[in-house]
């Protein structure tokens, strides 16, 4: 069982009110000592190393593998190929809901994408392994690859995202369109991206019969064990899956990939644990994808900058087996009032592993483009572009009319302002330059991200020593998991933190709803507050029906929990230790359970968004075009914050996300063999230390009283989106030039400065 | 097979490894020092920083076999006996230079060797430049700077450590 020892974090200042303080990160310790245990960690007696043989093309049938020459070379177990695999109980491109994706298991010879798993090699060590998957030398019989949006046909996808129309309408765009003063129409292209985070998958797996145990990192506890029941055709209770800590996850970890499923297959196979990690390179095929997008966007405005519509069309791109369409101009539902709104998608299917949800699926890519097109229609109207953002401000949600639960984005657009200095920008493009000669540019972008919730479950348990115990399989992928959510359960409980263990990270636990959407706090989070309450309810329940107790007959609503004692409501004088309640009972523990998930009356009522206001300075070196960001200002509004500490980070790490976004991140694609040119980390770009600006998030406060009972939005994602644009308005402001290109690379810039 | 002599955090072990395992194998599966991590194999993430005698080595792109007669340290080798952590790991936790953790060992490692190497006070920019040879997906950074311009200050003796 995972868990992480109680000690280190500061006292709190008042008892009751774990949640909101700033505290360090629980986990810290065993991060830097390297005791924290990440899956591939893991070496259990009897280990044998599996590595994957991938697809060197994008489409077509593996002819032969040389597997005499595998097998041949010393340590070698196995070769698990398509006529030598374990059975499956279920076929692996069968679809039963919509968060599942079709995996490359070695059913058959056929190569649906570059990078797909061919083969998986079984030896004593990684090394023999590694050799023996070089030595099989595949054959091919190929087939042309679809790489570009030219190469397929475009259609309508019946839907994107998790279930959104694929367009949506509000009032005559072309109306509209037509009798606007100004008009504006562009067109934005964002590549491929991949997750990259810097754990690589990894699994370690072991049967004991048709029990099976699992070390791998997940996203998502409770679905991934359901696809391996399914898969292997074994009861879920059979499987336990840890996963403590992930080494990042970014969307990436989220649904069980192909690749964890072949290392339960290679462990199946040879009846040995297996341990089975991908290379980076491995990391740019089977395991998802942000896919590419051709994002059109028309504006229609007033003279005064008033807009009349908004129109955003989105080409994206899935795989040709399997459904995941990037919502891209779903952006544009929420953050600009318009009487005429219109987003809309179509697709082409190329010979790519199936796109996933990558940090901000859809929001950040539409993101982009948007806060590009709004600048431009700004420019078009001659006005400064944040005053042209409150001059189009939402009081209700564009695309449903809804009020919002709660928006604070005035707030976060003048506290970011302010802190940024931005009253003193020249209207004008390319009129700031620096003492050493650079060019300098100013940019603004709105963020947003939904307030989402999931389903999960917790349990609370009160023990005869008056100590708590929160049980919640939450994820913690470095969001801050087993603090925040530890936070929530010693509030619910009434306790001190330091009273408070916190189990997580492993599927024996209740389920507690996937780590993703930004919504694992509010969910797990919700979840956690209800276990303790009912566990509160039942403490309660014994001391006050208890005539022994100074409690008898203060009723279940009559007394308050805190610091580890039961107070009557309307009498402190009043009150009772939590063990003393138990041991009366003659009771060892007394426990709680409780779920989280979205109120749907609320959800019916309101608009429920976090939202914050992005300001970037850029410096460009005029002659060759190398472009820093040298200040990164964000103020995001996001409900209730459990820990600041947490939150401001969080909000770090997604503000370089849009840094990389805009600048950056680009998998290029060798329109010959489909391969993914740059599949390492050496040309992926991802931005290092030196890339880095100095970064500013400021908290803007914020209550919302109808997102769920404890006020929380989520914060994982949003610093994304705004990041992204204010960076490419700041190019612009710079140099005078609109690239429309991401990421925008200094071959685009070089010369601007004629 | 060869047989290679170490000193890994203080304890010496003599151990039989192929001409190509990587030190980061050694230590990972043969000594189970699972602390060093392995993020990219290609010798750009840094997430194997350990040291050998003294200073950083990317032990994804090391051979076990160099490493005979070396003494090597990793994040599990850093703080006391007693428990008392290095002043750059006090200074990871507490400035919060981390999320995942998953390059947090190599990153500790790569500052530890940086400030060493600069006795005087390195600024912002230079510490960035210092580590650009570890990545974090995370973090965006920032803290890990903080925890680095901290730590170096306790290291040269300008201040007391964290906590
Ligand atoms: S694993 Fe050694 S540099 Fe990435
Ligand atoms: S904390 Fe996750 S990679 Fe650095």
């Amino acid at each position: 069982m995972a868990e992480i020892a109680l000690s280190t974090a500061p006292a709190h200042l008042r008892h009751g009110s774990n949640s909101g303080q700033p505290l360090t990160r629980r986990d810290g310790l065993l991060k830097v000592t390297g005791a924290a245990r990440f899956a591939a960690d893991h070496h259990p007696p009897g280990l044998l190393h599996a590595v994957i043989a991938a697809s060197t093309i994008a489409r077509g049938r593996v002819v032969s593998l040389d597997l005499a020459a595998a097998m041949a070379h010393p340590g070698v177990v196995a070769v698990m190929t398509p006529a030598h695999k374990p059975p499956l109980a279920a076929d692996p491109d069968a679809k039963t809901n919509p968060f599942m994706f079709r995996l490359d298991l070695l059913q058959n010879d056929r190569v649906r994408y570059a990078g797909q798993p061919i083969a998986v090699v079984i030896a004593e060590t990684l090394e023999a392994a590694t050799e023996g998957a070089a030595l099989l030398a595949p054959r091919y019989q190929r087939e042309p690859a679809r790489v570009g949006f030219e190469d397929a046909t475009v259609f309508t996808p019946p839907a994107v995202g998790v279930g959104s129309p694929a367009e949506v309408v509000v009032g005559d765009v072309a109306a509209e369109l037509a009798a606007a003063r100004l008009r504006i129409e562009a067109t934005y292209e964002t590549p491929a991206q991949y997750h990259n985070p810097i754990e690589p998958h990894a699994i370690v797996a072991a049967w004991d019969g048709e029990k099976l145990s699992v070390d791998t990192p997940s996203q998502g506890l409770a679905m991934a064990r359901a696809r391996i029941a399914g898969l292997f055709g074994i009861p879920a209770e059979n499987i336990e899956i840890r996963s403590p800590f992930l080494g990042g996850g970014f969307g990436c970890k989220g649904m069980l990939s192909g690749p964890q499923v072949l290392g339960i297959m290679a462990a199946r196979l040879v009846g040995w644990p297996v341990k089975l990690v991908l290379r980076r390179e491995q990391m740019f095929g089977p395991v998802g994808h942000r896919a590419p997008s051709r994002q059109t966007l028309r504006l229609g405005a007033e003279a005064g900058g008033r807009l009349r519509a908004l129109d955003h069309h989105t080409l994206t791109a899935s795989s040709t087996f399997d459904d995941f369409f990037e919502p891209a101009s779903n952006a544009s539902h929420t953050l600009y009032a318009s009487p005429a709104l219109r987003s809309a998608h179509e697709a082409v299917r190329l010979d790519t592993g199936t796109p996933l949800f990558m940090r901000a699926p859809g929001e950040a890519t539409g993101s982009i483009a948007l806060e590009s097109a709004i600048d431009e229609m700004a420019a078009a109207c001659a006005m400064d572009p944040l005053a042209f953002r409150l001059e189009n401000y939402a009081e209700v949600e564009p695309i449903s009319g809804k009020p919002f639960s709660s928006k604070a984005l005035r707030e976060c657009y003048a506290r970011g302002a302010e802190r940024f200095g931005w009253t003193a920008r020249p209207l004008a493009p390319g009129a700031m330059r620096d003492e050493a000669g650079l060019l300098v540019g100013w940019g603004v972008g709105t963020a947003t991200f939904p307030a989402l919730m999931f389903q999960g479950q917790a349990r609370a348990v009160i023990r005869a020593d008056g100590t708590g115990l929160i049980e919640c399989g939450a994820q913690d992928m470095g969001q801050g998991a087993w603090t925040a959510l530890a936070q929530i359960g010693a509030d619910g409980l009434g306790l001190d933190l330091e009273q408070v263990e916190f189990r997580a990270g492993s599927s024996d636990l209740p389920d507690a709803g996937i780590a993703g959407g930004s919504a694992h706090t509010a969910t797990a989070g919700m979840a956690i507050h209800a276990a303790g309450a009912d566990a509160i309810g039942r403490l309660a329940a014994l001391a006050t029906g208890d005539e022994r107790s100074a409690l008898f007959g203060a009723g279940n609503a009559g007394v308050i929990a805190r610091a580890g004692r039961l107070y009557r409501r309307d009498d402190e004088t009043r009150s009772e230790r939590y063990a003393d309640i138990l041991a009366r009972a003659g009771l060892f523990e007394i426990d709680g359970r409780g779920s989280g998930a979205a109120d749907p009356v609320a959800l019916a009522r309101y608009a429920m968004h976090a939202h914050g206001a992005v300001f970037a300075e850029v410096k460009i070196d005029p002659e060759f075009g190398q472009i820093r960001v040298s200040r990164l200002v964000g103020a995001f509004a996001a409900g209730r914050l459990v820990n600041p500490r947490l939150v401001r980070s969080q909000y770090y790490g997604g503000m370089i996300w849009g840094v990389s976004f805009a600048l950056h991140e680009r998998a290029v694609v060798d329109p010959r063999s489909g391969r993914v040119m740059n599949a390492n980390l050496a040309e992926y770009r991802v931005p290092v230390n030196a890339d880095v600006p100095s970064l500013e998030a400021i908290l803007v406060e914020e209550e919302d009283p109808h997102v769920n009972a404890l006020g929380i939005k989520g914060v994982g994602e949003i610093a994304i989106t705004g990041s992204a644009g204010a960076i490419a308005n700041a190019i612009w402001h710079a140099t005078g030039r609109r690239l429309r290109r991401f990421p925008v690379t200094l071959e685009q810039v070089a010369g601007v400065a004629g | 097979m060869p047989q290679v002599s170490l000193t890994v955090n203080g304890k010496r072990h003599t151990v039989e490894v192929e001409t190509r395992t990587l030190l980061v194998e050694l230590l990972r599966e043969k000594l189970g020092l699972t602390g060093t991590h392995v993020g990219c194999d290609t010798s750009q993430c840094g997430a194997c920083v350990v040291h050998v005698d003294g200073t950083s080595v990317k032990s994804c792109t090391f051979l076990a076999v160099q490493a005979d007669g070396a003494s090597v340290t990793t994040i599990e080798g850093l703080a006391a006996a007693d428990g008392t952590l290095h002043p750059m790991q006090a200074a990871f936790r507490e400035h919060h230079a981390l999320q995942c953790g998953f390059c947090t060992p190599g990153m500790v490692m790569s500052a530890i060797d940086l400030v060493n190497s600069h006795k005087e006070r390195m600024s912002e920019a230079e510490i960035r430049h210092g580590l650009e040879g570890n990545l974090c997906r995370c973090t965006g950074y920032h803290n890990i700077v903080k925890a680095v311009a901290a730590a170096q200050e306790v290291m040269h003796g300008r201040a007391q450590a964290a906590e």
